[in-house]
């Protein structure tokens, strides 16, 4: 479910402030730059209420957000609907107990880690990352919560790339997005 | 004032919510650990309502944050008070032309970078980070917007660690902190 296919006028102003930067970080990839949305305060804060008032009172108590992109979006939601950030990281980022859940990079793997403690098991956690693509840092995420046995109510992002079919490898759990680009 | 005023009831709540752990990165550090700040709503809220309250309507236009906990406490500051949010980052990570500022670590040197274009001549920029040691992350970022002809008005951190005097490291750029950790 995508806040594009809504039609809800903000969007517009939020797509217009994402910069498109060919051939990063290699060539024929078309990287999908946030950073110029946080320059117009207006539509950077058009993308946080949006996300504000689809999970306000919806008893979300943790935000996670994906490292590093994702600390940018997280805590803003966090605040403003009362939940806990807890941001889930590269390894060796974190210094207390962590738990680590793999997962498949096109060559290769990496790891994703969050806090032992930070997460319970009646927590309804909400995961953040500014960008879906293959759906594996996503997927890592999700199985980090349900570890602890939270329950992950929704996974969303700013930018969806759909032809990468992410959507399909989040164990089932919904996803919403702001904006596509196909 | 340097320092968070000790008074205000809400700096204890802030300082109590910081996890020390010791032995991180390696042995003798005693790491001052924000994410358990971040699971206690009231102390991250007040954390920010702190600095919002300290840094609006000073015509500050850009809040620059440092990787990657910069990125968790700038982007609520910068919504609140209007200004644009700019991600100060280590060496390639940002997609667009950059320019970059080099630092002193312990072992070496290390490269901030910073998006060309994102911040122009003459703008008000508050520089935040969670923690401020030696003072050579915040003095590399404040070098870096000097080039662009931005005047760095303060660097803000939750946590100061006075022995390491990294507040004599930032040239005539004034530092504010909520808690001082000696």
């Amino acid at each position: 479910m995508s806040a594009y296919k809504d039609k809800d006028p903000r969007i517009h102003g939020i797509k217009a402030r994402i910069r498109v930067v060919p051939d990063f970080p290699k060539p024929g990839i078309m990287f999908q730059d946030i950073t110029t949305l946080l320059l117009d305060p207006s539509a950077f804060k058009d993308t946080i209420d949006l996300f504000v008032e689809r999970y306000k009172g919806r008893n979300i108590s943790v935000v996670a957000g994906v490292e590093a992109r994702g600390f940018i979006f997280g805590p803003p939601i966090a605040l403003a609907i009362g939940a806990k950030f807890v941001p889930l990281r590269k390894p060796g980022k974190l210094p207390g107990q962590v738990i680590s859940e793999k997962y498949v990079l096109e060559y290769g793997s990496d790891c994703l880690q969050m806090h032992v403690g930070a997460v319970e098991p009646d927590d309804r956690a909400l995961v953040v990352d500014d960008l879906v693509a293959t759906g594996g840092t996503l997927c890592a995420a999700i199985n980090l919560l349900e570890r602890v046995g939270a329950q992950v109510v929704e996974c969303t992002c700013v930018i969806e790339l759909p032809d990468l079919k992410g959507r399909e490898r989040l164990n089932g759990k919904p996803l919403y997005v702001l904006v596509e680009s196909h | 004032m340097a320092t968070g005023d000790a008074s205000d009831p809400r700096i204890a709540g802030i300082a109590k919510s910081i996890r020390v752990i010791p032995d991180f990165p390696k042995p003798g550090i005693l790491f001052q650990d924000i994410t358990t700040l971040l699971l206690h709503t009231k102390a991250f809220r007040d954390t920010i309502d702190l600095f919002v309250e300290r840094y609006q309507g000073k015509g500050i236009s850009v809040v620059a944050g440092v990787e990657a906990r910069g990125f968790i406490f700038g982007p609520p500051i910068a919504l609140a008070i209007g200004a644009k949010f700019v991600p100060m980052r280590k060496p390639n990570k940002l997609p667009g032309p950059v320019i970059a500022e080099e630092y002193s670590l312990e072992y070496g040197t290390d490269k901030m970078e910073m998006h060309e274009g994102a911040v122009e001549a003459g703008e008000k920029v508050l520089v935040i980070d969670d923690l401020i040691a030696t003072g050579g992350t915040l003095g590399a970022a404040i070098r870096l917007l000097g080039r662009v002809g931005a005047h760095v008005v303060e660097c803000a951190c939750v946590i100061e660690l006075p022995e390491l005097k990294g507040r004599d490291r930032l040239g005539d750029t004034p530092l504010f902190v909520l808690v001082s950790s000696a």
